[in-house]
């Protein structure tokens, strides 16, 4: 498996192997890095954040699941739900009831909604004997509430992981692997930022299927096709568009279709941010390498972790400011809402980011998808609509 | 003798079913259920207790003939009495027509009177054995050929199209609505003598067969006791215990048309049930479609509005689909929107009425799965089981996620529903 | 919850005597909303919070008023009213796919916050945030935080994801109570908090809790004298909601009970809109919370056939009082609240849910288990086909499932949801006589 990292230089041969994991719903990449060496182990986690670390620190492989996108033909997992649920739940049961996740030793389900929340209870019922877990994170941000309680869950969740693996994870290892997450991070960083500055040349769907890489492959495998993609990109020569600068924001959980983000480029809108898969950055800085790992993973939780609808924002003048900061920083004109439908989080706290936007004279527009909507005509004529406007108030 | 009554009202059909003691059928009828249920019961009922008579004079027939003879024998003699019915429905519709005309519209009667001749003329070709209707319903019969006549006619005789079309119009319902007025004895005899006096090879001659018929006729039908269900159930005046759930009728008709049924899917027009019935019929389990019809029969209903198409042409063309088309809506609001999408595309129509079907299949068996899925024997019932794409699609999927499991479909699977009601009839007499 | 009246005058008959408890109940809410109403003349400071997780005992040690939105929108969809607030709502940028109590919240304060007595409700001058057992709680006062620029408090009440209540999970609320919500409601009130006041309002809350887990397991006896669903929702009203921790609740419960005492003795049935049940035929266990915009339709469609709901999970929501025995304990005041949160129905994980409904089938001698799947809430609704599956295998009693909403009257499909009814009623009937246990006449 590292001979084709080496080898691999092009462009193309990244987005195609990038493809190649996202398209692949039986996760041959996961499966062969457990079956390579005896004894290993892989978690499944859900968005939309995990720590990572600690799985890794397990000498685990952590798995994101991210539903079945639009290639899954979704029998049983409906019998599991009701029409007026979101879908990512449904085709994970899917996954789980044709086997695709048979290899999978342990799951865990973040505090996202209740639907994620309720999904490990039937990810109990239906399978007592693999490990599963809620993983609650506070909403109470000062160290000797949230922090406190946060940590003996961090030690919890260890807990159980050691318990699969039988041997203990040291404070040595978590160190470790807290300083490649720190790395990994940092390359996510580096290709957002390269996209903000050169949208045209890092494309966002493939900076969507890089990422996406990241949910399946171990994290050393990942930064290295970042660095790989890194260097390929700059040395691409492709055409500026005409296009105005966009954040898509409420994607955080159910992802949407490829096609999906493909459309709002070509409508005319460059992502120059979003909340895809934000496991791949959702704390801010770097993770101290030394001292208690586990409190250094909670305060990073604390003090800079990044912002989405689960998360509390304890002051009313803080509403938003996460998505102004972005728009600022990111230098851009819009703002798309596309958020799944029967999304509770991103639906309901959409009209105060909403309202946000408007104190600030920051133009958004919003609309639903599901991870297999099937027509892109109505995205791509608002989406096209939105450019032509932004271009209009530019101008004007 | 005693008889046994089911009626099933549905979304878009009404139908009743008799049974005699041993549970036997003695005749069917099925009608569009209009927005009148009183009306479509009474219609259903009364084309059941004709094949009843039929029955009974096949029944009658003993072994005067040989079966395949018998067989020949009933399904013209079915014809016949579906022309008489016809005709007399046809000079009913004339005469309403007739008195819709305002006065001083000249020459307008004896357009009319020049349609219907013609319609006269030609309804024996329209039932023969060879013969393809496009439906069984008189409404939908006359109505195309009205139209078809009357353009010729009214062009000939210098009249407007729309002051024919609008008498029509004013007519039809109150014409569909009035239950047959002819002597139902009279009606069988004349359809004897036209069978018999046409001469074909029929192997009985015109005094056995009135013979026979008129012992047919003479058996007093009692009616012992009916059964209603269905949807529109609530609006039949029975007593309460007379009514019972379209899914408990629908498992018993499927267990007795197939013993072996565990499951039953029914795909009607406006919901999907899936039930699990025991050994005896009796409901174990049942799922139907939450309060969005998406997959539905309907559904199938609206991609043929859209595609310009007869309902009935949808299952032949998507059988010549040659590639799978991913369609992930069955959602009937966006059922449009993501056809044209595909049309754009430049997706062929076949090929996405495939996606289409295994759409509404895969709803459906997310029903299934969800009701407990197929362990043994499965009955596929309702409007959508004459659709042999959806049936195609069906029986791939059972064998993809259920192994090789019986699967059966009966042609009249249409009737299940009103089976069970006469079957729950026919218990009422033994508790 | 407070219309009884409303509730139990049949439009036949004016000859249902309205039992001393409804009086009692109707007479504490009139008042609750009049106090509220007057908040300001009276010199008095408001609390808004939710029902699961409900810190009632609390917030009376600051003098404060209890004021639970979705009481409001549960009034406003008895009163059919909702329906125009949640389009108002959606009209607002609110999306048709969330929550409708919230948007029946915010559709209300959109026209002037009216309370059922035609007055209008002050600004709550804290929101406090116990967030128990339902994501929307949490986006729901971020809502109202917007809109009203008042004080908020969080509870973070942690999921029992496992089952259990852990000490991490209980310390976790205590620390909360003592270092977020007391000190805040010091500074919102002026009043300093006494753990010895706290503790008296804990005793009568346990007394009355007593009361109500008698009543509601009065249902065991064979005629039920209560139902424990569309009657349920009165029994629980007090506990659930401002007057927990009153002796006007502790009064209400020895009423209720005294009352339901006479009925068993005479073997009567539970009381419905239109006077005393008749033969009880069908005994249900029903999951979910019921519509309110066709409450008494949707209660008629149960009666008409001689069902009765002998036990439900919705009247746990506010606390499960009977399953695992909790009280209110003044002996530990403040880990009891955070053990009572961590308890509430909607904290419980989903194999709990299953336990539960398992074990009332069993006690109650239920036919069979109903689901009424209500589109708004998540945290009920997602997995409720999980539990009745389970159930199903787990008992071999037949299961139906249902769909409306809480109080959005676009979705409650009256035909639909008797359809299904009726046949779920005759599918157990016709169970019973294969089994040969005709039970039913």
């Amino acid at each position: 498996m590292d001979t084709w990292v080496k080898d691999m230089r092009k462009l193309n041969d990244i987005v195609d192997y990038c493809q190649t994991l996202y398209d692949d719903l039986n996760f041959t990449a996961a499966r062969d890095w457990k079956a390579a060496k005896p004894g290993r182990h892989v978690i499944g986690y859900m968005p939309t954040y995990v720590p990572r670390e600690i799985i890794h620190a397990a000498g685990m492989l952590p798995l994101g699941v991210l539903g079945g996108g639009d290639n899954l033909e979704v029998i049983h997992g409906d019998a599991y739900y009701q029409s007026y649920i979101c879908r990512i739940p449904r085709s994970t049961i899917e996954l789980a009831v044709t086997k695709r996740l048979n290899f999978v030793d342990g799951m865990l389900f973040p505090s996202t909604c209740d639907v994620i929340r309720n999904l490990s209870g039937i990810w109990k019922l239906l399978y007592p004997d693999v490990y599963s877990r809620y993983f609650d994170v506070p909403q109470n941000f000062t160290s000797a509430v949230g922090g406190t309680y946060y940590v003996q869950e961090l030690r919890e969740l260890a807990e159980g992981l050691e318990g699969i693996s039988g041997t203990k994870i040291t404070d040595e290892a978590l160190n470790r692997s807290i300083d490649l997450y720190n790395k990994n991070r940092r390359l996510v960083n580096d290709v957002y930022n390269v996209r903000q500055v050169t949208p045209w040349k890092a494309l966002s769907w493939e900076v969507y299927l890089l990422m996406r890489a990241g949910m399946v492959l171990p994290v050393e495998e990942h930064s290295q096709l970042m660095t790989d993609y890194l260097a390929a990109v700059q040395a691409e020569d492709r055409p500026k568009r005409d296009n105005c600068r966009v954040i898509v924001q409420g994607s955080f959980c159910e992802q949407p279709p490829l096609n999906l983000v493909k459309s709002i480029e070509l409508a005319g809108c460059y992502i120059v941010d979003d909340d895809y898969m934000l496991v791949n950055r959702w704390l801010q800085d770097e993770v101290p390498t030394d001292g208690n790992p586990m409190e250094n993973l909670a305060d990073a939780f604390l003090n800079y972790s990044g912002e989405t609808a689960c998360k509390y924002v304890p002051e009313r003048e803080d509403k938003g400011k996460f998505l102004i900061d972005a728009v600022r920083e990111r230098r851009a004109e819009g703002v798309i809402f596309a958020a799944p439908s029967f999304c509770d989080p991103a639906l309901l706290d959409r009209p105060m980011l909403s309202g946000a936007l408007a104190r600030e004279n920051i133009p958004h527009i919003s609309f639903k998808y599901a991870e297999n909507s099937g027509q892109m005509q109505p995205i791509r004529e608002q989406a096209g609509t939105f450019a032509d406007t932004i271009k209009l108030w530019g101008e004007a | 003798m005693k008889t046994f009554i089911g009626i099933d009202l549905g979304s878009t059909t009404t139908k009743a079913l008799i049974l005699d003691e041993d549970l036997e059928m003695l005749g069917k009828g099925i009608t569009n259920s209009r927005s009148n249920y009183a009306t479509a019961a009474a219609v259903a009922k009364e084309e059941a207790l004709t094949g009843a008579r039929l029955e009974l004079f096949r029944r009658g027939l003993g072994g005067e003939l040989s079966s395949s003879a018998a067989e020949t024998l009933m399904t013209d003699l079915e014809l016949a009495i579906r022309l008489e019915q016809f005709l007399d429905q046809l000079e009913d519709l004339r005469k309403t027509c007739a008195t819709q005309i305002a006065p001083g519209q000249d020459g307008v009667l004896e357009a009319l009177d020049e349609i219907f001749r013609q319609i006269k003329t030609e309804a024996p070709d329209m039932f023969t054995r060879d013969a393809r209707r496009k439906s069984d319903f008189f409404r939908d019969i006359a109505g195309s050929r009205v139209m078809q006549i009357g353009e010729a006619v009214a062009k000939q005789a210098g009249i407007a199209y729309d002051t024919l079309i609008n008498l029509y119009d004013k007519s039809i319902i109150e014409v569909e609505n009035r239950p047959p007025t002819s002597d139902m004895a009279q009606m069988f005899l004349r359809a004897i003598d036209r069978l018999t006096t046409a001469g074909s090879e029929l192997g009985l001659d015109q005094s056995t067969a009135r013979t026979v018929m008129q012992a047919a006729l003479d058996i007093e039908l009692e009616e012992a006791s009916q059964v209603g269900t269905g949807y529109g159930r609530v609006t039949l005046p029975f007593p309460k215990d007379n009514i019972r759930s379209e899914i408990l009728c629908h498992g018993l008709g499927a267990h007795m048309m197939y013993a072996g049924t565990r499951t039953v899917l029914d795909i009607g027009g406006q919901d999907t049930k899936s039930i699990q019935v025991d050994g005896e019929g009796i409901v174990e389990n049942f799922q139907m479609n939450d309060r969005c019809a998406a997959g539905c029969g309907r559904y199938l209903g609206y991609i043929a509005d859209e595609m310009n198409m007869g309902l009935h042409e949808l299952g032949p063309l998507a059988l010549k689909a040659s590639k799978a088309v991913r369609i992930n809506s069955t959602c009937t609001v966006f059922a449009g929107a993501e056809l044209r999408d595909r049309l754009a595309l430049g997706e062929k129509r076949e090929d996405i009425l495939g996606g289409l079907h295994r759409a509404i299949i895969l709803r459906a068996m997310s029903i299934v799965s969800r009701s407990g899925g197929i362990t043994d024997e499965f009955t596929f019932t309702g409007g959508v089981a004459n659709n042999q794409a959806a049936v195609k699609e069906l029986k791939a999927l059972v064998k993809e996620n259920y192994g090789d499991v019986t699967i059966n479909i009966d042609p009249a699977s249409i009737y299940t529903g009103a089976l069970g009601a006469a079957a729950f009839a026919r218990r009422a007499l033994d508790s | 919850m407070s219309n009884q009246t409303q509730i139990t005058t049949p439009a036949a008959s004016q000859e249902v005597i309205k039992d001393a408890s409804m009086l009692k109940q109707k007479a504490m809410i009139a008042d609750n909303y009049d106090k509220l109403t007057r908040a300001k003349e009276l010199g008095l400071k408001v609390a808004s919070t939710y029902v699961p997780g409900n810190l009632n005992e609390l917030i009376m040690c600051f003098d404060m008023l209890n004021n639970l939105p979705e009481i409001n929108a549960i009034q406003n969809g008895m009163r059919k009213k909702s329906g125009g607030m949640i389009m108002d709502a959606e009209k607002m940028g609110h999306s048709e796919d969330v929550c409708t109590y919230v948007k029946a919240d915010i559709g209300n304060m959109a026209k002037g916050s009216i309370a059922p007595n035609g007055k209008p409700m002050p600004v709550p001058d804290l929101l406090l945030l116990s967030y128990t057992g339902c994501f929307t709680f949490l986006k729901w006062f971020e809502l109202l935080r917007d809109q009203y620029g008042c004080e908020t408090a969080m509870l973070h009440v942690p999921y029992t994801g496992d089952g259990i209540i852990t000490d991490n999970m209980r310390d976790y609320v205590v620390k909360q109570l003592k270092e977020v919500l007391i000190p805040t409601l010091e500074r919102v009130s002026g009043v300093k908090f006494d753990i010895d006041r706290l503790r008296e309002y804990l005793r009568q809350s346990a007394k009355a809790e007593d009361d109500l887990v008698w009543v509601l397991k009065s249902a065991k006896n064979t005629p039920s004298p209560i139902d424990a669903y569309f009657g349920g929702v009165f029994y629980i009203g007090p506990i659930f909601t401002a007057f927990r921790g009153t002796p006007d609740a502790v009064e209400y419960y020895q009423l209720l009970r005294g009352e339901i005492e006479q009925r068993i003795a005479a073997r009567m049935g539970p009381v419905t809109p239109d006077g005393d049940l008749g033969e009880e035929k069908y005994r249900l266990v029903v999951e979910g919370p019921p519509n309110w915009t066709s409450f008494r339709e949707f209660w008629k469609m149960f009666y008409e056939e001689g069902a009765v709901v002998v036990a439900s999970t919705y009247t746990k929501v506010g606390g499960v009082y009977d399953y695992d025995g909790f009280r209110h304990d003044p002996d530990n005041p403040l880990e009891s609240l955070a053990e009572y949160c961590l308890g509430c129905y909607t904290n419980r994980n989903l194999p709990t849910r299953v336990d539960m409904i398992e074990q009332y089938l069993e006690d109650y001698q239920a036919d069979g288990l109903l689901v009424n799947s209500i589109k708004s809430c998540n945290s009920f609704s997602a997995g409720q086909l999980m539990i009745m599956r389970t159930i199903e295998e787990r008992t071999g009693k037949p299961a139906a499932f249902i769909e409306t909403d809480l109080v959005d009257p676009r979705y409650f499909s009256p035909a639909n949801v008797k359809n299904r009814l009726e046949s779920y009623f005759q599918m157990i009937e016709q169970k019973r006589r294969a089994g040969g246990s005709a039970r039913a006449a």
